[in-house]
């Protein structure tokens, strides 16, 4: 836990902790970091101990998802095409921690541009599962959640587009957050579907997450979709008792794997024994969300992607030859399949004839979807369900079904259309693999979502399970 | 030419702003070095995020309110997608649907010397991209330069319906549209790139061209004139118009054609969901009520309150600094006199050195204008004055001084003394006698003469020296 550790900092050397971490990393086999700032992180480590500060994350070190720009460092999305680059600014929630006297300790690997579920995508190769080592970690946050399962990092940063902090949660036992849209400033975010996502925390507690947020949550004038709400610690330690539950009957049966419905059942009995209750709920378009996500998210990729033609920064390939050559070898070299199969989809559902037929329509089911949540939320306080309908597949299983892959999304999607906050949890196992317990909140509801998960966590030993890597 | 159809589309730059359209950049750069006002956002670096320039908007309505359009209650903004490298997002924020502004009218004089409306179809904000520097001509370059300078700068595209009916009537249409926007103070035309033009052409009946990027009204009049030449020596040989774009070539004074009608770009719009949408429906009634007094008002003003012939009042009314200059000499000197001067003379000679009114000290043209109306110069040393003060410099009186151009005055002068002299026999009498006062009577008789307006040290000794002789 990161109280603990920051109790056991100041006694100790955060030095000494770094290179620990540092030691580790570079022998492990996971691939969940691109790169290591070590000669800034362990700068600022010196100057911990030397004096520690009194910041909520003072000497505490964090990684960072490669989509996020941090000064100095590169970002480069584990993509070819922004090899090289490194941001002259820091995105919002990295000032944010500095300023609480964080240590960023290096990039974590994703999927290439944060599309995918397995951080297979990614150009620095898969990130590996600590539980398995022949099973991906999840994604797009791959390398944030399996640094952080495998005691790699005391905690890290990762983004949820469709999904992407929650599924390699999920996928690794640990704990992590997609906040309600507008409430952690995306300024510094590489986008992948700007409408879609926001940044949050992977940590190994409830509380973990709880801190982390209260450092990076709060209005920034530089995101426009910034709310003017701050998050606060309040009530995470009140308990459920009178917690009214709903389970959406569409997260569950056809399609969710056994063993992980029997988890999610066996924690919501959990809840109900702590004094929550539970009651059946529906949220009848669920069965468009997926289509609905991937046409937003593709459409917005189109676009928020069409700025990489390696002109001003990023991958230079071959000679220079006039405009349109030049930056289409340069897109059709950086780029890797996934990346470019989204792109192209996302420009055929804006082309003049098609927009009102995809995009439109998309907004249109976005709409419904929202509603739905509104409707449940006027019944109960919170939502459950699985995070993922599986547990973690091998490397190299589903890559070449991108449908699967896609379907995979279907408890996670709905979330980030309606802009809602959902947590995933460790709530047992199947078979050897964590099982993620998915609890959703209405707007702004991270108190109740993280109180109810706080109570879970404190009943049950799920969160201490640490798989032993080698 | 009743045949002739134009229509105009107008990018204007809002270049009064201080700061750009959605960063803080300043929008001084037009003496800069080559991308020196640039930042993450104007860049369009990942994870840069756009925030409106609320003055921007402001601006964007007072425009739409002195066109006299009705105004959106909402600001809506669109990404327009394409590809180029003075467009480092690949896409430019713009707006589409609900345009800021609409169904808007001014007055210019047609050709047939009466007053008529254009109407405005439409203005709608958006992002200025950068700037591309040719090494040698656009279709010759061997390469090319961007500069971000101008990227970000806001732009008002103001478009007109077809109701032009000439090239002159498109010129006088572009005079009145800038004089209107410099009265707003939030345009200066006289920076670089501040006014561009694409303007629509057809003749009755056949397909229309559109002739793209023309800086300048004489170049919107040459390249309009040479376009309906072209389109008429078509018909004449009884070839279709191909409906195209074409770029207008200053140097050869001709229209190229650039892109065909089959290769029209999709820049498949979508709504830019990184910006919140702005209610300026309140905004308005404030705008509305601060607008300045616009041209045709001032004019008709000027002509009932200084008794102007309506040609005078339209030619100072056209600048508002010309009408400010105008209104402070008119304060203190004849107005009628002062719009002759100002108008037929002044302009002229300051057209002549391609000079503004700042050339021109507002206190000299009273100056001028009171020596005139005391007939203290002629007008010919008027005009005298005038060319030495914008050519030389100095000052009226000096200048009357130093090439004596009061040499009619002086001649009043001298005739009065001498017959003041002649008429005091008895004043003369006495000062010969010794009393030096006597003469003192003599030069009231004189001051009396010229009604108070000789210099009386002067008269003295003009007195004196006559006496002497006598």
């Amino acid at each position: 836990m990161l109280s603990e550790l920051k109790e056991q900092l100041p006694a100790g050397s955060a030095v000494e902790y770094l290179e620990k971490l540092f030691e580790k990393i570079e022998k492990s086999r996971l691939n969940a970091f691109t790169s290591l700032a070590k000669e800034s992180a362990l700068a600022q480590a010196r100057e911990f101990d030397k004096s520690p500060g009194k910041g909520l994350l003072a000497g505490v070190p964090i990684a960072i998802k490669e989509c996020i720009s941090t000064k100095g460092i590169e970002t480069n999305c584990s993509s070819r095409i922004l090899r090289g680059y490194v941001p002259p600014y820091d995105a919002h929630v990295i000032e944010r921690l500095k300023a609480e006297g964080a240590i960023v300790m290096g990039k974590t690997n994703m999927d290439e541009f944060a599309m995918g579920t397995s951080t297979e995508t990614s150009a620095f190769g898969p990130t590996r599962n600590p539980w398995d080592l022949e099973r991906v970690p999840g994604g797009s946050s791959g390398g944030s959640a399996a640094c952080v399962a495998g005691g790699e990092a005391p905690c890290a940063l990762g983004s949820d587009t469709g999904g992407s902090v929650r599924c390699p949660a999920s996928f690794c036992g640990i704990v992590g957050l997609k906040p309600t849209y507008g409430l952690v400033s995306r300024f510094g975010l590489v986008a992948y579907a700007n409408s879609l996502e926001q940044i949050g925390p992977l940590t190994g507690t409830v509380e973990d997450t709880a801190l982390l947020m209260q450092v990076i949550a709060g209005h920034d004038w530089r995101d426009s979709t910034s709310a003017k709400k701050g998050f606060s610690l309040e009530g995470l330690k009140d308990g459920v008792k009178g917690l009214k539950i709903g389970i959406p009957k569409e997260y569950f049966g056809e399609g969710v794997d056994g063993e992980v419905e029997k988890a999610v059942w066996n924690a919501i009995s959990t809840l109900e024994n702590l004094g929550a209750s539970w009651q059946e709920v529906s949220l009848p378009h669920t069965r468009y969300a997926l289509a609905a996500y991937y046409v937003i998210a593709m459409s917005e990729a189109s676009s928020n992607l069409a700025r990489f033609d390696g002109l001003r920064y990023g991958l230079r390939v071959g000679e220079d030859q006039d405009w349109h050559t030049t930056f289409s070898e340069i897109r059709s070299q950086g780029f890797g399949p996934e990346v470019k199969r989204r792109i192209l989809l996302g420009t055929y559902a804006l082309s003049a004839g098609y927009y009102g037929r995809y995009y439109l329509k998309a907004l249109k089911v976005r709409t419904l979807i929202k509603n739905d949540f509104q409707n449940a939320f006027k019944q109960v306080d919170i939502l459950a369900s699985p995070t993922m309908p599986i547990p973690a597949f091998k490397i190299g299983e589903r890559i070449n079904d991108p449908l699967s892959l896609y379907m995979a999304d279907v408890f996670t999607v709905p979330i980030n259309l309606a802009g809602v906050p959902a947590v995933s949890l460790p709530c047992g196992f199947a078979g050897h693999l964590p099982v993620g317990l998915q609890l959703m909140g209405p707007h702004f509801g991270e108190a109740a979502v993280l109180g109810a998960a706080q109570a879970f966590e404190e009943a049950t030993p799920f969160h201490e399970a640490r798989p032993e890597v080698i | 030419m009743e045949d002739v159809i134009i229509g105009l589309e107008i990018h204007v730059q809002l270049n009064r702003l201080q700061s750009k359209m959605f960063c803080g950049c300043s929008t001084a750069y037009h003496n800069s070095p080559p991308n020196s006002h640039t930042c993450p956002v104007c860049l369009g670096l990942p994870g840069s995020l756009p925030v409106i320039n609320r003055k921007a908007v402001e601006y964007g309505i007072k425009v739409g309110l002195a066109l006299n359009c009705r105004i959106e209650e909402e600001t809506l903004f669109y990404r327009k997608n394409y590809y180029y490298p003075d467009l480092p997002k690949g896409f430019q924020i713009s707006q589409y649907d609900f345009p800021l502004a609409t169904q808007g009218q001014i007055m210019i004089l047609g050709d047939d010397g009466i007053e008529r409306d254009i109407r405005i179809n439409r203005a709608h904000m958006e992002e200025d991209p950068g700037r591309l520097v040719h090494a040698g001509t656009i279709d010759r370059a061997k390469y090319t330069m961007v500069d971000y300078n101008r990227c970000g700068m806001a732009l008002l595209e103001i478009v007109t319906e077809p109701d032009l009916r000439s090239p002159k009537e498109a010129r006088a249409f572009l005079d009145k549209l800038k004089s209107i926007l410099e009265y707003l103070d939030v345009f200066d035309g006289s920076l670089e790139g501040a006014m561009r033009v694409d303007a629509n052409i057809s003749l009755k009946g056949g397909d229309r061209t559109e002739v793209k990027n023309i800086s300048g009204f004489k170049g919107v009049e040459k390249a309009l004139s040479y376009e309906i030449t072209r389109q008429r020596n078509l018909k004449r040989r009884n070839i279709k118009v191909v409906q195209e774009t074409r770029h207008f070539d200053e140097v050869r004074n001709i229209t190229v054609s650039i892109r065909s009608k089959v290769e029209a770009h999709d820049y498949r719009y979508f709504p830019e969901c990184d910006l919140a949408v702005m209610r300026i429906a309140p905004w308005v009634p404030a705008i509305r009520e601060a607008l300045p007094e616009l041209p045709d008002a001032k004019r008709q003003r000027f002509v009932s309150q200084y008794g102007l012939t309506d040609d005078h009042a339209k030619s100072l009314t056209s600048e508002i600094k010309v009408a400010n200059f105008y209104e402070f000499v008119a304060g203190q000197a004849s107005p009628k006199l002062a719009a002759v001067w100002i108008a037929d003379v002044l302009k002229g000679e300051l057209n002549y050195r391609d000079r503004g009114i700042d050339a021109f000290r507002a206190e000299h043209m009273v100056e001028i204008v009171d020596l005139l109306e005391k007939g203290r110069i002629t007008e010919d040393g008027a005009v005298a004055i005038i060319r030495e003060l914008l050519d030389k410099g100095g000052s009226p009186q000096e200048i009357v001084k130093s090439k004596g151009l009061g040499k009619a005055e002086d001649e009043t002068v001298r005739k009065a003394v001498k017959e003041a002299v002649a008429e005091s026999a008895a004043a003369v009498a006495d000062y010969k006698a010794g009393s030096e006062r006597a003469l003192n009577y003599i030069v009231g008789q004189v001051m009396k003469k010229t009604r108070g307006k000789a210099d009386a040290g002067e008269v003295h000794r003009l007195v004196k020296e006559e006496v002497d002789r006598a």
